[in-house]
């Protein structure tokens, strides 16, 4: 059977995110129990977790989560980024076996920084020459993969459901700002690690719920930009495309928001003048990253997270805030399990992007 | 000469008269008021006299009669030699190419359709958007000093619908069609193209709607011209006649044709093969730049080129010269008048054309920078979207919509004896198009492919036509080798 | 979640969090939930009554046939997808696609009343039965989103305000309800609800109403052409 990358395969699936916008680190134990919720909505074949603030004593340096299929790949990932990288840790992520998660590659950690005279040789700022080292290991060494290469950011993620892939990382032991969670209905697959979300790029990342129909014009547009869609998943190229939006052209995530869930042009001509000509600049301007079709998302990135519906609401998404802390999930239950108390509860409508951020920067 | 056509009679027929009055081809004939006489030689196959026909008694049918057969030397091959042994003459022809070997793509592709994983969408009770904007688009955005975005598109083209009406010149079809297609573009919201014969004064009321084109001849072709536009088209070339000029005789240089061409009456209207202030690339860029600043950068300036082998560095070049649209005419585009040979042996087909530019121009990071315009045998609204899912951003069509004014594609527009009154200046027949129902026809025509349209989106789950431009999943060929699925983009049925 | 009575024809549950299909085809009795009761909450009801302390979430009612589903809360998306018979009242909120495809059909007629707004797509491809948004508390806003109403061919959607939504379709016609059927057909309705949540049953019926309904001059059969 092919695997992710070879053919494009659909899921459907529920996602879960938790904010602290005081800083405060709380453990994975609320993001398993909340995602755990939705069980039937996943089928045992692709869970996951992004942690933000998880390693406080590492942040100034890039994060690698790594997969492996051999230690002849781990060698040659390892000689590839010695010559390009200073690797300040090592080590394998540790992990507790358990019986529903099989077929475990081998997965590593690394916490590096750029070779600074490369750096500068390369022209390119630290960012972008990380990126495109990590887009050559996954294009280049078949049996590597870089799961997630953000700053004092990581992502956990197997094939099973997600509370057991908690389980299986020790998630309860890490501590976080900000958790975002996957569980994953894919219609068909090998049981391929790497095709598991959240899907990520430096620190963004993508949990998505739906099956995009603009996906191969969104793919063919992003790839023009030095993106390589190898996953062939609409969580990846959703992700290359926020990525280029704000990394590359430098928008604001509404902006983004406006450019992939753009309201209807009926709805933009309801809008005042200077609304209405600068919703058109941006559908205009941007119109190959349209998205059609169903999807919910969860962005999480350095100091944030952004919830975002298509501009039909085809998936549910609801949102909840008690105190300092914002819930965001597929279903409210999956809210109520960790905060049965809250504050406010509401379903934010189709495009409308809800951006939360911290209050102050996390030391 | 012998007679490719046979016209005949049954016994429902009257001997009214109309056929003698509607066959402009002098095919048939009364004798004493009384009775009919056939010129099978002279037949066209227009199908002007069948359907006007008060009594439906007419019918036209292939002539029976034929060579010996020879599977080397057929039927055409050898008509076409003892005509030019006969004239010495070069063969003239018109209308789209007829070389039967050559695949139409268009019908070798399948469009998909969402089940399950995602929803389809129907268009009749949700929004489905077919909104088009042409132009260009800047690489990246701009701010002013309180962070606000800036508006740093160059003027585009909108269009209610993914579809507008290709040039076709005044000379070669007649005002009455130009009419029509002005109107009908106005109320549908797309746009119509003068063709290279100028634009008449009446239809300067039209302007907001309008693309003017510069040709090689430069007919009719001035300042207020340029202005008198939503956009201005640059023509290098045509699909039915890529190289070739055009010749519009001195016959058809009368009255208003004379004046809108600028034109002496009476003398030949000679477009010359290529621009000769275009001799190579740079020098598009400098007519794409005089003809901006002659209209204040206000207006989009279109390319429009012949699909030939070269077609995505053409069109790579064509990116880069300051133009905001490219137009490419595949093989199949129609035309007035064009050497036959040229039309049937020369370029090659839009889907390919599509398929390869479209590449091309995403390899070198600009696809997003122009739009691209397809023409070239798109014959309804499944062509359409398929040009679109290759990467076209909208198509025009020609051919169909002489068809919706009548048009029978008998391929006798270098005539000018055009019995529908299309091709043609002469007074008599060109009465017979009302420009007003003729406008009505292209706006159901229009509006019943973009409904079409929508159903295609619809089933597919997708609500805007954005995100069905080079969407190749969308498409699966059948009966394609390996190299077609390769230059196409698309994998196969059943993949 | 914890069943804390059981008699013959009442049941209660307490802690729903999530679980789904509750009184699923349920056709008589009642079924009293209390917290977040999973999706497709009572669809296929046949009969026998729903009562919901919390809100519920996605596929509510779905193809619903008779019986009431009463929700102190709000509702999801995709609410009463369907519904043929019977009565759905939502407290507070809907989300989006609320009553989609509703019907009527011989003595059935579907009957869905919400207290507070909704989302878009409300009674979309409506076939028949009443639809009836309140707004209570939010009388100076727009009570329903985008594209209320679109391709509905059959029933009415009665919405306590005097304002057509936004980017109404244009095969649709909204009038003023007049007093006659304010009291004939609307009141008994809206006094039911209000009953139901014991609450002000003049507060509910307080202001004017507007129905919308399709245009039957616009018909779709002229879009085709037969070949």
């Amino acid at each position: 059977m092919k695997k992710e990358g070879e053919i494009r395969i659909s899921s459907g699936c529920a996602i879960s995110g938790i904010f602290c916008k005081d800083g405060r680190r709380i453990t994975g134990e609320a993001i398993k129990k909340s995602i755990a919720v939705m069980h039937s909505r996943s089928n045992g074949l692709g869970g996951g977790f992004a942690g933000y603030g998880i390693y406080p004593q590492y942040k100034d340096y890039y994060a690698l989560h790594i997969f492996y299929d051999s230690q002849k790949d781990r060698e040659e990932a390892e000689r590839f980024l010695e010559k390009r990288f200073d690797i300040i840790n090592l080590s394998k992520i540790p992990v507790r076996q358990n019986s529903k998660i099989s077929e475990a590659p081998l997965i590593w950690r690394y916490f590096i920084t750029p070779l600074p005279h490369l750096i500068q040789d390369s022209q390119l700022d630290e960012d972008e020459y990380t990126s495109r080292a990590m887009i050559r290991i996954n294009d280049t060494i078949s049996g590597a993969y870089v799961v997630s290469c953000g700053k004092d950011m990581g992502v956990f993620k197997a094939v099973g459901y997600p509370e057991d892939v908690a389980d299986f990382y020790r998630i309860e032991e890490y501590e976080g700002y900000s958790w975002t969670a996957h569980g994953r209905y894919p219609t068909n697959t090998p049981g391929w690690w790497a095709g598991s979300h959240p899907f990520s790029l430096l620190d963004l990342s993508v949990v998505h719920n739906g099956e995009i129909s603009s996906y191969d014009a969104n793919r063919r547009a992003v790839e023009m930009y030095g993106y390589s869609c190898n996953l062939l998943t609409d969580t990846e190229v959703i992700t290359y495309i926020l990525d280029y939006l704000t990394r590359k052209q430098g928008l604001t995530l509404k902006e983004c928001s406006e450019v992939i869930a753009s309201p209807f042009w009926s709805t933009i001509a309801t809008k005042n003048e200077d609304e209405r000509k600068r919703l058109s600049y941006l559908r205009k301007m941007f119109s190959s990253f349209l998205i059609t079709g169903p999807f919910s998302i969860l962005v999480g990135f350095h100091g944030g997270m952004m919830a975002l519906n298509d501009r039909l609401k085809l998936r549910s998404l609801v949102a909840a805030e008690k105190g300092n802390t914002t819930y965001f999930s597929s279903e409210e239950a999956a809210i109520r399990v960790v905060e049965p108390n809250v504050e406010r509860i509401w379903a934010p409508r189709g495009g409308e992007a809800v951006i939360v951020t911290l209050s102050k920067e996390v030391g | 000469m012998m007679a490719r056509y046979r016209i005949r009679r049954d016994s429902c027929c009257i001997a009214c008269m109309r056929c003698v009055k509607e066959c402009s081809f002098g095919a048939i004939s009364e004798k004493e008021g009384k009775d009919l006489v056939f010129h099978h030689d002279k037949c066209v196959d227009c199908q002007r006299c069948v359907s006007l026909c008060p009594q439906g008694a007419l019918y036209i049918t292939e002539e029976e009669n034929r060579f010996r057969h020879n599977s080397v030397f057929r039927k055409d091959d050898l008509k076409e030699i003892l005509l030019q042994a006969e004239t010495g003459g070069v063969l003239l022809s018109s209308m789209g190419a007829s070389g039967k070997n050559v695949p139409i793509y268009f019908d070798k592709m399948l469009l998909n359709a969402s089940q399950v994983t995602n929803p389809s969408i129907d268009p009749l009770r949700e929004p489905m958007e077919t909104a088009t904007f042409l132009g260009e688009r800047p690489s990246t955005v701009e701010r002013d000093e309180n962070g606000k975005l800036r508006d740093n598109l160059p003027p585009h083209l909108e269009l209610s619908t993914p579809i507008m009406f290709s040039a076709m010149s005044y000379g070669a079809i007649s005002l009455n069609v130009h009419k029509a297609l002005s109107i009908a573009a106005e109320e549908l919201h797309t746009y119509w193209n003068t063709g290279e014969g100028g634009l008449h004064e009446s239809l300067y009321r039209y302007k907001d709607n309008t693309i003017v084109q510069v040709a090689s001849g430069r007919f009719g072709v001035h300042q207020r011209y340029l202005n008198t536009a939503a956009a201005i088209e640059i023509k290098i070339g045509q699909g039915a006649k890529p190289g070739i000029g055009g010749h519009l005789t001195g016959a058809k240089i009368v009255g208003d044709v004379s004046r809108t061409r600028m034109v002496p009456e009476g003398l030949d209207a000679i477009s010359p093969a290529p621009h000769h202030d275009i001799y190579s690339i740079e020098d598009l860029a400098q007519l794409v730049m005089s003809i901006k600043e002659v209209t204040e950068y206000k207006k989009p300036v279109i390319v429009k080129v012949a699909a030939v082998h070269n077609i995505a560095p053409i069109a790579s070049g064509i990116a880069r010269s300051g133009a905001d649209i490219i137009s490419i005419d595949g093989y199949r585009g129609g035309t007035g008048a064009a050497p036959k040979r040229i039309r049937d042996n020369v370029g090659l087909p839009i889907e390919l054309a599509i398929a390869s530019v479209d590449q091309r121009l995403r390899e070198e990071k600009i696809r997003d920078r122009i739009s691209i315009i397809a023409s070239g045998g798109i014959r309804n609204s499944a062509d359409v979207v398929k040009a679109i899912a290759l990467g076209a951003d909208a198509v025009s069509i020609g051919t169909a919509a002489l068809c919706a004014l009548g048009c029978h594609i008998c391929a006798s527009c270098h005539s000018g004896k055009c019995a529908w009154g299309i091709a043609t200046q002469d007074e008599s027949l060109r009465k017979r198009l009302d420009p007003e129902k003729g406008a009505e026809r292209l706006v159901n025509l229009v509006q019943a492919w973009t409904q079409e349209i929508k159903e295609f989106m619809g089933g597919m789950g997708i609500n805007s036509i954005e995100a069905l431009r080079g969407n190749r999943l969308a498409l699966r060929g059948v009966d394609l080798n390996q190299k077609e699925l390769k230059i196409l983009g698309i994998g196969y049925a059943g993949e | 979640m914890r069943m804390d009575s059981e008699e013959k024809d009442k049941k209660t549950v307490h802690g729903c969090i999530g679980e789904r299909y509750l009184g699923c085809g349920l056709n008589s009795g009642t079924l009293h939930l209390e917290g977040t009761p999973g999706n497709a909450l009572g669809a296929y009801l046949d009969g026998g009554s729903i009562f919901v302390d919390g809100n519920v979430q996605d596929a509510a009612a779905d193809t619903m046939n008779d019986g009431l589903i009463a929700v102190r809360g709000s509702a999801g998306d995709a609410l009463a997808y369907g519904m043929r018979g019977g009565r759905v009242y939502i407290l507070n909120d809907a989300g989006y696609r609320a009553g989609v495809h509703m019907k009527a059909y011989g003595n059935k007629k579907s009957l869905l009343i919400i207290g507070g707004r909704t989302g878009s797509f409300l009674g979309e491809y409506l076939a028949g039965g009443i639809i009836i948004v309140l707004g209570l508390g939010h009388e100076k806003e727009e009570i329903t989103g985008y594209f209320c109403g679109n391709g509905m061919y059959a029933g009415t959607i009665y919405l306590r305000c005097d304002k057509r939504p936004v980017n109404l379709s244009d095969k649709l016609i909204t009038r003023v309800v007049g007093n006659e059927e304010k009291e004939e057909v609307l009141s008994p309705l809206i006094r039911d609800f209000a009953r139901t949540f014991s609450i002000s049953e003049e507060e509910c019926l307080n202001g004017s109403f507007l129905a919308i309904e399709a245009d039957k001059s616009k018909t779709y059969s002229q879009l085709y052409a037969a070949v």
